[in-house]
């Protein structure tokens, strides 16, 4: 196969794309013009304006259909790879029962004074995020969340307590570095705890984290804005279930 | 469009519903709750809130709290306090502001007063809710006065959803929405409200995914949608949610600005919030009794069960939670009309004659509940991300809500799991639903489901089972069943969950001036 490919409508190198789109203008023959103008910027030439649509009085829907001049080179095309694979609920779920052969221990809270739950329900809770359900709906997984306010000795004697494989902190403010700071308190709090081999998994995650700074504040794992209850979970797994 | 559903079936339906709510209403009745006291104060005119943004409402609550307990109520021991600070001369402009500021300072030594005193404070309470109850009435009749002069002649009702975050930015895109067909707007409440234990103040411009629910956020958008009621000559209907943590203010709140629907289910935050079910059931029994004399209709979240478990699996889980809405609504003085019961278009399309098992699940709720609003949510679990194949998939759940006379419509938008809607996400929506509302609006009276054939035979299936299933759980009772994992899959136990520490047992002489006057007039 070639390294070289255009898009495909109903002929090899036809270059055939369809897009649509909305500009804030009234529905007019100018705004058709534009419509053109903007297909054709994007490297649509020549760009067929097949449909537009008045929505409203300051917006017109577009469809536009052409030959897109631009090459895909598939020997530049870079992929970064997660270095675990993403799972279904149902393959976690799996996964844990076959190789693990109990529940997978999950405790989870904020931290300090951060009374801001949503990272950590977003994650947790059955209503879960972008569409995915939280670690509560996965049946192998036992979920535990602690909630708001949690300090760090308390989190810390729950997760004995529990057995806990992960502990999973959120922590969305961040005046004067307080994510940063309550982070590190916490980690440095669990190294003290629990002997290497015996210490949970401790991943955060919240809308201001660095996902490159887990080594540096002694944490397994960070999650940024963004991050759905599926990835926390294959994170997971990929972590704590031996692959055979 | 018939089923010829067993008339015999939906009475042992009924009855068993009814036999394993009535613990559960008695139990709601036994207790009062942190939020129901504050709804209290704000349904006496309490607003407002200190420099941390702690509301007076919460202020109050928790001096009396701290002094002499809850469980005979705040109004006892505020209206007494109330009666001292009237003759130490203190805040008559403004006492029960006063007052609370004063609590929050530490300064009042709040009792329980007895005899004369109690009586004393009893009146003065009634009569300082009654005023609240009023205004509550004389919006109720405002809505009505405009529903005459703006009629809405049709159903399905359709409903459209904003949620910028931003008040300013919700009013523009509400009216925009409501000159594109829009019959109600529901404004989205932002992440986390529900698991909040105080209702924030104010105008807010920012929020995670959603608004926040404020009184003055309440009463700038209904402000807005009055006027572009007017400019449309049809009343456009506001919604929100009286859910989470604080339903019993939300429910005064709505109430109070006139807000026509509210999210209000019985087990919802239960389930998917992890609230203590005493909490839920005590909270839910208030705000229903307030919501039933506001004249507004509750929308409940059954299609959440369907997006846990499997749509056909769990149909019947979805029924049975419409019966225990239904009966708890009713035990609340919501008459049929309030009742919004939901319910969703969320069969996998895999499914051989998905869409004929959908047209079953629909017609049963239509033909259970003949005079409830039914409330018909689209696709959202099988929605990939294929826009095209998405668009499809809500034109079929708007023709299954028009042949079984659903009454709320809530638009399915193609891009559900992609991205906020955009403008042209709503247009096209919109498009879809009016073009099979045009086309085949007459269309159930042509059709009528065969006889023994599948859609009749499938309605009798979920019939039978949700029988089953509310036989299990009258023999158990309803919060075991809950603890069980029964409902959506999750496991919630009845001394678990968020907001167990804001629930108080009623002691003799407990005294709530809202309730006793809501419970004075049937709805």
């Amino acid at each position: 196969m070639s390294d070289v490919i255009r898009p495909y409508g109903d002929a090899t190198g036809d270059g055939m794309v369809q897009v649509s789109f909305t500009l804030p203008i009234a529905h007019d023959k100018r705004a058709e013009g534009a419509a053109a103008q903007l297909a054709r910027k994007m490297g649509i030439d020549p760009a067929l304006v097949v449909h537009a649509r008045a929505m409203g009085p300051e917006f017109t829907f577009f469809v536009v259909y052409g030959r897109v001049n631009h090459l895909v080179e598939l020997d530049k095309v870079a992929v970064v790879e997660r270095d675990y694979p993403l799972l279904t609920p149902k393959e976690v779920n799996a996964r844990v029962r076959k190789r693990l052969r109990r529940p997978l221990v999950v405790v989870g809270a904020c931290i300090g004074s951060d009374a801001h739950t949503v990272g950590i329900d977003a994650i947790l809770n059955i209503k879960g995020f972008a569409g995915e359900k939280g670690l509560e709906y996965y049946s192998h997984l036992e979920v535990h969340n602690l909630g708001a306010q949690v300090s760090v000795p308390e989190l810390v004697a729950h997760a004995t307590q529990l057995k806990a494989d992960a502990v999973l902190v959120s922590q969305v403010v961040t005046q004067r570095d307080a994510h940063l700071e309550n982070t590190g308190e916490m980690a440095a709090a669990f190294r003290e705890a629990f002997p290497p081999d015996r210490r949970p998994v401790i991943v955060v995650g919240g809308p201001r984290f660095d996902e490159s700074m887990a080594a540096e504040l002694g944490v397994d794992q960070i999650f940024g804005k963004g991050t759905t209850p599926g990835e926390v979970a294959s994170y997971l797994v990929h972590r704590l279930v031996r692959e055979t | 469009m018939k089923l010829q559903l067993d008339p015999q079936k939906v009475s042992v339906a009924r009855e068993l519903a009814a036999l394993a709510g009535r613990p559960v209403v008695e139990m709601a009745q036994a207790h009062t709750t942190v939020s129901i006291e504050r709804a209290v104060l704000r349904m006496a005119g309490l607003e407002g809130s200190d420099v941390d943004g702690i509301p007076w409402a919460n202020r109050l609550t928790e001096g009396v709290a701290d002094r002499v307990g809850l469980d005979r109520g705040v109004a006892l021991p505020v209206w007494d306090a109330l009666a001292a600070q009237r003759r130490a001369g203190i805040g008559t402009d403004a006492p029960l502001l006063t007052l609370a500021q004063r609590a929050a300072a530490g300064s009042v030594d709040f009792r329980q007063p007895e005899g004369r005193d109690a009586a004393a404070a009893t009146t003065a309470a009634m009569k300082a809710a009654r005023a609240g109850v009023r205004r509550m009435d004389r919006q109720r009749a405002a809505r009505e006065k405009l529903l005459a002069r703006y009629p809405v002649d049709h159903t399905p009702w359709i409903y459209l959803i904003v949620a910028t975050g931003n008040i300013h930015e919700d009013v523009p895109q509400a009216q925009a929405a409501a000159r594109a067909g829009a019959d109600i707007i529901a404004v989205i409440r932002s992440t986390g409200q529900s698991l909040l234990d105080f209702v924030p103040e104010g105008a807010t411009t920012e929020g995670y995914a959603g608004t926040y629910a404020t009184q003055e956020n309440f009463r700038i958008m209904r402000r807005a949608l009055d006027d572009v009621s007017e400019e449309l000559g049809r009343y456009v209907r506001l919604t929100n949610y009286a859910s989470g943590l604080c339903m019993p203010e939300m429910a005064v709140l709505a109430g109070l600005e006139r807000l026509d629907m509210m999210l209000n289910d019985s087990m919802y935050g239960i389930l998917f919030r992890d609230i203590n079910p005493v909490r839920t059931f005590t909270d839910q029994h208030f705000a229903r009794q307030v919501h039933a004399r506001a004249g507004i209709i509750i929308n409940t979240g059954e299609d959440n069960y369907l997006t846990t478990a499997d749509a056909v699996e769990a149909a019947h889980t979805v029924t049975v939670s419409q019966l225990l809405n239904e009966y708890f609504g009713r035990q609340a003085g919501l008459a049929d009309w309030q009742l919004g019961l939901g319910h969703a278009f969320e069969i996998n399309p895999e499914v051989p004659d998905s869409f004929r098992l959908e047209l079953a699940h629909a017609l049963l709720a239509r033909e259970l509940f003949p005079d409830a609003p039914l409330k018909w949510m689209p696709p959202t679990k099988h929605m990939t991300g294929d826009i095209f194949r998405g668009y499809l998939l809500d034109g079929f759940f708007n023709l299954a809500g028009v042949l079984t006379g659903q009454g709320i419509l809530l638009v399915g938008m193609m891009t559900e799991a992609v991205v906020t809607p955009w403008l042209s996400d709503r247009d096209l929506a919109l498009q879809n639903v009016r073009y099979v509302l045009d086309a085949t609006a007459g269309l159930a009276e042509d059709f009528q489901p065969a006889p023994g054939g599948l859609i009749a035979t499938r309605a009798d299936d979920v019939l039978g089972e949700a029988v089953d299933l509310l036989g299990r759980i009258t023999e158990d009772g309803l919060l075991p069943a809950i603890a069980d994992g029964t409902f959506g899959l999750m496991k919630r136990p009845a001394d678990r969950g968020k907001g167990l520490d804001g629930v108080v047992t009623r002691a003799e002489g407990y005294l709530n001036p809202v309730a006793d006057i809501l419970g004075e007039v049937p709805a």
